[in-house]
């Protein structure tokens, strides 16, 4: 495709280059390394669910077990699998038994790593059974009830109760959403457990819980057949619970994931050797089921500059995109993150931003780009906000985004009312059809401000890129090139949660996955 | 039309009796948008008609109404007010201070402090959202007006986001701050009242309450509030860096802190 910005292949060619080096250099670190949350995703992918006496969460019990007896570098697999040998029980039986102090899975005789494996491959095998058969679900309802056209509506429903959720959710898909994010409780992300069962009660939003997740996804699976056109579901792979909630995720056939290590590390002060590690299984899974993961690059633009750092953004898609390549994610479901964050009082503001969004399209084609839209320039004049948003629906359009997270006249103000949302898709869907085809009709003036500005951020990401090459990312981030934030390497929540892997250490999931199996 | 001022090309506003103004005085005009939970037609556009007339207002005009969802409807009204307000009257308690810019602020520490000021400041409790105080705190500032980080004879120190009430109250201790501030952004079911008044609650109980400026702000805060919350200042809308550093720069004079770099000495 010829470039409308002008920009030079072989300068984005080099930059995916750096990246790629990037991303595989990251890979060395991520392979020997193992986290308290990586081995309960393990644990919850063979069944173990639940919850004690006091409401730990049953995978938390077991992995505690194990990491108490210095037993986490052999892995949750290789202990459940000898466990089975041993008790003859399945995982489930095993986690009741422990939980209620009745076992304990490192003291009893120990059988060959081989030994184990083979002795858990059976769950492994079901527990995947159980992911294609949603991956398969979805895909029935896609051929019979069909879709929206992208840029597909993503709007949020956040009130803290998941009935009152479903309630919204329903409203919006009638209204037109096509995805549906339940916003998650403020704080969930520095959980190290994942809540259990179906909530009520949150701040800012609702726990995720598979229980939760079940309850939406059955209510939107409702209304999509209700509109004739499926629903998409999307909730938070993120935080601490990284890896488990992307295998909730899989099981409860949710389409669309927030999952992105540096945004955890930048704005929730996760640790980056916990987060990446756990970044790199979540992400096999949701390629595995065919989740559309999104990266939250846009978020640097609400604590850094976007017209100063915009080259930051393109940086880390190229990074995000190189990660998604190593766990086997495929183009369609690559939903890297970018934003409409200029300050509306720069001049020519709308030509930058159209520049940022059409260069994101032409670097990747085949990504599902999810454009999110102004918040931090949103100000209570509700009037002018909506005019912001129209902008941002013009672009969006325009440069052909995968995904537009719906911009709200009431932003800084409240959680959407049910008529903001109504207002805000009359919007974006008066927008999206009376320009639908802009983008194929308009070219832009060679050496004019959007080429130039196109051809300044991709060097300068390029430039970012080979420096990151050079000093790694750990110590790239520790020196606050993204989004201004600082983060130390050995800081942040949840260093206590990573060991090195010991040499009979194996996770059956994530080559079965990578391959495709079932 | 027997308004002794129908004559004039443009009435004069009686401050004692105001009313909204569309394009005549006194005409009363709002504009009004709600959602009823009540089926879409006629007798919905007639419940949204009396509602808004119950609201003391003449003449409503629904201009345009729509179904959301079934069993909801959205309206837009058009709608003259009657009730009338005595604006020579109005009283509002707000940080009564002169505000200096930037450069002028860290002048002012320097000829009439002549030491430091030190604030520290985060996003407490549960509280994710760092816009707030990276906007007053952080160098970038916000929309052109650069942070507490970029003034002359200030130390800030920015602790980000989630940092616990107890957490943030050490780290004032350690630095000898003048002043504390605390950001709160999400409001849902009132959760930051919770956590601010826990906020005062923790700082009398350390015996701190009088020998640290406390200050709060973000998009839901107003003076009044923060007051009543037991705050000496609090920071909306619309306030920036040196809005907070005028305030408390004036306060640490008013309360003879120049040589009291140290929170023992208060």
């Amino acid at each position: 495709m010829e470039s409308k910005l002008n920009i030079d292949p072989k300068m984005v060619d080099s930059a995916r280059q750096h990246a790629a080096n990037i991303a595989k250099d990251m890979q060395e670190f991520i392979d020997v390394h193992t986290t308290v949350s990586t081995e309960r995703t393990i644990l919850r992918l063979l069944g173990v669910d639940g919850i004690d006496d006091v409401e730990t969460p049953l995978p938390n019990v077991v992995v505690e077990q194990i990491q108490a007896a210095g037993g986490l570098p052999r892995g949750a697999a290789y202990w459940m699998g000898n466990a089975m040998i041993q008790t003859g029980l399945e995982p489930q039986a095993i986690a009741e038994k422990v939980a209620k102090g009745e076992l304990d899975i490192t003291k009893l005789e120990t059988a060959s790593a081989k030994e184990a494996e083979d002795a858990i491959m059976p769950a492994v095998h079901e527990s995947l059974k159980k992911i294609k058969a949603q991956t398969k679900a979805r895909e029935d309802y896609l051929s019979r009830l069909g879709e929206g056209s992208k840029p597909y509506l993503y709007v949020i429903v956040a009130t803290g109760n998941i009935y009152e959720d479903v309630v919204q959710a329903k409203a919006a898909a009638r209204q037109g959403a096509d995805v549906i994010a339940v916003i998650r409780t403020t704080a969930q992300s520095l959980l190290d457990y994942v809540p259990y069962g179906p909530t009520t009660e949150g701040f800012g939003g609702t726990y995720a819980t598979q229980e939760n997740f079940r309850i939406m996804r059955q209510g939107l699976d409702e209304v999509g057949e209700e509109v004739g056109r499926y629903i998409r579901l999307c909730n938070y792979s993120s935080g601490m619970c990284m890896p488990e909630i992307a295998a909730m995720g899989a099981l409860e056939r949710l389409d669309v994931m927030l999952n992105d290590a540096i945004y955890g590390i930048l704005f929730r002060d996760i640790n980056m050797q916990r987060t990446l590690v756990d970044q790199y299984f979540s992400r096999v899974i949701i390629g595995y089921c065919g989740i559309i993961f999104n990266s939250g690059e846009d978020n640097y633009l609400t604590t850094d500059d976007a017209y100063e750092s915009a080259h930051t953004v393109t940086a880390s898609q190229f990074i995000n995109e190189q990660f998604a390549v190593l766990a086997n994610i495929k183009e369609w479901q690559m939903g890297l993150g970018h934003a409409f964050e200029m300050d509306p009082s720069m001049k020519d503001g709308f030509l930058y931003e159209l520049a940022q969004a059409i260069m994101a399209k032409e670097i990747f084609p085949n990504a599902c780009l999810k454009y999110m839209p102004p918040t931090k320039f949103m100000t209570g004049n509700i009037f002018r906000g909506h005019i912001q948003d129209a902008l941002f629906n013009l672009i969006s359009v325009w440069s052909g985004q995968g995904i537009q997270l719906l911009g709200m006249m009431t932003e800084a103000i409240l959680t959407p009312h049910m008529q903001d949302r109504y207002l805000s898709i009359e919007n974006a869907s008066y927008i999206f059809n009376n320009c639908r085809d802009i983008g194929e009709e308009v070219e832009f003036k060679k050496d004019g401000i959007v080429q130039k500005r196109a051809q300044l951020v991709l060097s300068k990401a390029n430039d970012l890129l080979a420096d990151i090459e050079k000093e790694g990312l750990f110590s790239t981030i520790e020196q606050g090139k993204f989004g201004g934030v600082k983060r130390p390497k050995d800081g942040g929540h949840g260093l206590d949660g990573v060991c090195s892997k010991d040499d009979q250490y194996f996770n059956p999931f994530i080559p079965l996955m990578k391959e495709g199996a079932e | 039309m027997a308004d002794k001022n129908c004559g004039a090309a443009t009435a004069q506003v009686d401050l004692t009796k105001v009313k909204p103004y569309g394009d005549t005085m006194n005409d009363g005009y709002m504009e009004l948008a709600f959602t009823l939970p009540v089926p879409y037609g006629e007798e919905a556009e007639e419940a949204a008609k009396q509602y808004v007339g119950k609201m003391g207002m003449q003449e409503p005009n629904v201009t345009y109404y729509h179904e959301l969802c079934p069993g909801y409807t959205f309206f837009v009204v058009y709608a003259k007010a009657q009730h009338t307000i005595d604006f020579t009257t109005i009283k509002v308690n707000k940080v009564d201070v002169p505000i200096y810019d930037r450069e002028e602020c860290g002048q002012w520490i320097a000829d009439n402090i002549g030491r430091d000021v030190v604030v520290v400041g985060a996003s407490t409790g549960s509280d994710a959202h760092t816009v707030g105080i990276d906007a007053i705190i952080q160098m970038k500032g916000f929309h052109g007006h650069f942070g507490l980080e970029r003034f002359k004879n200030v130390v800030a120190y920015n602790m980000g986001s989630q940092v616990p009430n107890e957490e943030l109250i050490a780290k004032a201790k350690e630095v000898n701050a003048d002043a504390i501030l605390v950001s709160q952004t999400v409001t849902q079911k009132d959760v930051h009242i919770m956590n601010l008044t826990n906020m005062v609650e923790l700082m009398e109980a350390e015996g701190l309450r009088d020998k640290i400026i406390l200050t709060c702000g973000g998009p839901r805060i107003s003076h009044e509030l923060a007051q009543e919350l037991g705050y000496d200042a609090g920071f909306g809308p619309g306030k920036y860096a040196e809005h907070v550093m005028s305030y408390i720069m004036e306060e640490i004079v008013k309360r003879g802190w120049q040589k009291k770099a140290k929170i023992e000495d208060r």
